[in-house]
């Protein structure tokens, strides 16, 4: 796969360097490039995209979303050594969610423990038996297989939200690589949801909400996994269990049979997502507060708390409305916007 | 044990919420093997199922007609596409879609000439309509044979089309260029054999495609070209086009109405599955031309082959595809030009007011890429002062969207020049325009400001 580069007896050399051998190719350049260089550009790469977009200041307090998957890895991993070398003067967490998934989130919940301990960050773990009452076992058990990536989805959220807050951080950060934001914006089309393709492709979302998120995700392709896999990152696996998620899985494969016809067909698909014309009254809705526990939300009661009410009240329905557009009719493309909770779906443990 | 949906094997696998929310309970509505099932329209006849889209299995074969047909009538009179005065060119492929829309403009037109004969003062006249058709052979390998019997085909299809009577149009791809037949292969034959990405030679015969038709279409007067393109083939180009990063340009494709063209072209099948125009086909017994191209290794063919893996899996997503595409913001060329404010049909002044589009606002507002014509984002506007280089190969390249550099445009200088001399002359005409009409507007906005000669100096 990736990483195993070219590797013609050793004979190749890097051509950074000019020393040692080369043993990536770069998706966007298709250099050949040793370990050492690859390293470097890398992490120079995400050292770039934080100080063009001046994702902090000195002395902020910044959480970094660890799921135990090997982007969230990486991302703490770079991040520390970043903040060491170039005196970001921040102050940096692992922030965890434990859903309550038994035999599975236990694992990749290992994985961030031992990473707290190898990078020397100071780890918190919010867990939905905590903030909410149930484990996702717990909702499973109650609501079956279908319809449960909803609850997983929008918790997750909301979770590592009020986790950052008892941190009292002043930032979200968390790992994507460029393919994960193409994919985003896919989904997006795919599923209708213009608020979220107006913003899914930018760095720093939520400057409005309670804690701003951002993803410094690395714009020249170089792929997390191959910087996990040479510097033997402890990672894990983290696709949830509970995400069987049909076209997430198409647009997945769709995207890697694009790389290996046209590897910049990633960063064309974000560049696209950065410049659909939307008009700003088809941004996101105006945001209040939830009448029931305070966090952002549109409507009077928050997703969680609709989710949650119907749980509690044995209508674990309630919520997850069943509309159908009405495309195709008479009328066209002004079929109603769906009113029910379309919470992002899970498909993966990462954030 | 992890699962990303996709030949998932751990048991747990199950369809997301949203898609099971947006089926019509399938189980129920639409099982074709329930012989009772009865047409929710007339409630008469048997359902007919097998056109796919989120209708399938509701409507006899006489209503799923009238529906289908309906909202190719909706699509036109909604946008005004079609006038009395107005002469219509249909863009005929021989494929399905193209074959439905010659139908439905056909009957409409039939409909209108019995009114006409019908009417005491005969004061309203009926549009007239012909046929064009592109003979592609020079570009693609299509056998000889095969072209020769689809002309046939064609042939007797616009016959049979009477009355009224249409006039056939039938072209060669190098008509795009004025020179002699001979001389123009021989261009276009250089210009593709240039482009070495298989997806921009799609890419590259459909704007040569489009050139041959606006160029039918003025040779014969014809003031509106008609395309076939339905909710699938609109589906793909959103996805295509946002794959080669032509987010921004995207909109102006996918409306009823294009008008950035010197003739404007119209979609009326924009609300129509594939399966409808297939199944109507069927039905009808509407007879199609297809060749025998192999499949291409390009962007395009794997965005279609996803795309219809998706519609499989949830009839309505390739309408949620173009739904969502169609909330981006549209152009101010995205409708009749000549329709004058108090004629505005109700529904086009509803999404002129939905998008804050001013109807008085001119179309030169934007840049165009001289290859495909797509508005350009303001990232690609090219800053002319910052030239280099006074070539006009290098300056038509540096006018191009930045998707046409990359997988139509050759990067080397030299070749440029070779393909920039062998281009049809009136895509290098759109760079010289583009150029030219830059500096024009320039002079136009500052013109306050210009003091007039001799008292620039005090
Ligand atoms: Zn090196
Ligand atoms: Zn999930
Ligand atoms: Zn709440
Ligand atoms: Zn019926
Ligand atoms: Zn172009």
């Amino acid at each position: 796969m990736e990483g195993a580069g070219e590797r013609k007896r050793g004979v190749r050399l890097c051509c950074v360097c000019k020393k040692a051998r080369a043993s990536v190719k770069r998706p966007k350049t298709l250099d050949h490039i040793c370990r050492e260089c690859f390293y470097h550009a890398f992490e120079s790469e995400i050292h770039q995209v934080i100080i063009r977009n001046s994702l902090f200041r000195p002395g902020e307090r910044v959480a970094i979303g660890a799921s135990g998957g090997k982007d969230s890895t990486v991302l703490a991993y770079v991040l520390s050594k970043l903040n060491r070398l170039h005196n970001y003067g921040l102050h940096l967490f692992l922030l965890s969610v434990d859903e309550g998934i038994t035999g599975y989130r236990d694992d990749s919940l290992e994985t961030v423990h031992r990473n707290q301990v190898q990078y020397g960050l100071p780890l918190k773990v919010v867990s939905y038996k905590d903030l909410y009452g149930w484990t996702m076992d717990q909702i499973v058990d109650v609501i079956g297989f279908k319809n449960n990536c909803t609850f997983c989805g929008v918790f997750r959220r909301q979770a590592l939200d009020r986790g950052a807050s008892l941190l009292k951080v002043d930032k979200l950060v968390t790992g994507h690589n460029a393919d994960d934001i193409a994919e985003t914006v896919l989904l997006n089309l795919l599923r209708g949801d213009v608020a979220r393709l107006s913003r899914c492709t930018s760095i720093t979302t939520g400057e409005d909400g309670p804690i701003p998120r951002c993803k410094p995700f690395n714009p020249n392709l170089d792929s997390f996994i191959t910087y996990a896999y040479f510097k033997r990152l402890d990672y894990f696996s983290t696709e949830c269990i509970y995400s069987p998620n049909a076209y997430r899985g198409f647009a997945r494969e769709f995207i890697k049979d694009l790389e290996r016809i046209r590897p910049r067909a990633i960063l064309d698909i974000i560049k696209s997502g950065e410049n659909f014309r939307i008009s700003t009254t088809t941004k996101m809705p105006e945001q209040g507060t939830c009448e029931r526990c305070g966090y952002i939300s549109s409507q009077k009661w928050c997703k969680a708390c609709v989710l949650l009410d119907g749980l509690n009240r044995g209508l674990p329905k309630l919520g997850i409305g069943r509309s159908r557009g009405s495309v195709g009719s008479e009328n066209g493309n002004e079929s109603k916007v769906e009113k029910s909770i379309q919470g992002k779906q899970c498909g993966t443990l990462d954030f | 044990m992890a699962c990303n949906g996709s030949g998932c094997q751990s048991g747990v696998c199950y369809k997301d919420e949203d898609v099971t929310r947006n089926q019509p309970i399938k189980s129920e509505e639409t099982d074709s093997t329930n012989p009772t099932k009865v047409c929710i329209k007339c409630k008469l006849n048997d359902a007919v199922s097998g056109y796919g889209g989120i209708d399938d299995g509701r409507f006899c074969a006489d209503c799923f007609k009238t529906n289908l047909f309906g909202k190719f009538r909706f699509a036109v009179t909604s946008n005004a596409m079609i006038t009395p005065t107005d002469k219509v060119l249909v863009a005929f492929s021989g494929g399905p879609s193209s074959r439905v829309a010659l139908q439905f403009v056909h009957d409409m037109q039939e409909r209108a000439q019995r009114n006409f004969d019908a009417s005491r003062d005969r004061s309203l006249p009926v549009f007239a309509v012909g046929v064009v058709f592109i003979d592609e052979s020079s570009v693609l390998s299509i056998p000889s044979n095969e072209m020769e019997e689809a002309v046939e085909v064609v042939g007797e299809i616009v016959s049979s089309l009477v009355p009224p009577r249409k006039d056939l149009h039938i072209v060669p791809i190098e008509t795009v260029y004025s020179a002699d037949s001979g001389e123009g292969k021989e261009s276009l034959a250089n210009v593709m054999n240039t482009v070495s990405d298989p997806t921009g030679r799609e890419d590259m015969l459909l704007c040569l495609r489009m050139l041959a038709l606006q160029k039918v279409a003025s040779e014969y007067g014809y003031n509106r070209i008609v395309l076939g393109s339905c909710i699938s083939r609109i589906a793909c180009h959103v996805i295509s086009a946002t794959v080669k990063g032509q987010g921004y340009s995207l909109p102006a494709d996918i409306q009823y109405v294009d008008a950035r063209w010197e003739v404007p072209v119209v979609l009326p099948l924009r609300d129509c599955f594939a399966q409808e125009i297939n199944m109507l086909c069927r039905l009808d017994g509407l007879k199609t031309v297809k060749f025998s191209t192999g499949p291409g290794s390009s962007i395009n063919g794997l965005v279609s082959s996803f795309v219809s893996l998706l519609q499989e899996e949830n009839p309505s997503r390739e309408s949620t595809i173009v739904r969502t595409a169609g909330k981006l913001t549209p152009f101010q060329f995205n409708r009749i030009p000549e329709i004058i404010d108090g004629n505005v049909p109700l529904a086009t002044r509803r999404r002129q007011k939905r998008y804050n589009l001013k109807s008085n606002e001119s179309v030169s507002s934007e840049s165009f890429c001289p290859l495909c014509n797509s508005p350009l984002h303001k990232s690609e506007i090219v800053d002319w002062s910052n030239m280099d280089s006074h070539r006009s190969s290098d300056l038509f390249n540096k006018s191009c969207c930045s998707s046409c550099q990359f997988q139509i445009l050759p990067s080397d200088s030299t070749s440029m020049e070779q393909f920039y001399m062998d281009l049809p002359r009136s895509m290098v005409g759109r760079a010289k325009q583009v150029s030219n009409g830059k500096l024009s507007l320039l002079r136009e906005q500052i013109q306050d400001f210009l003091l007039s000669d001799g008292e620039d100096e005090t």
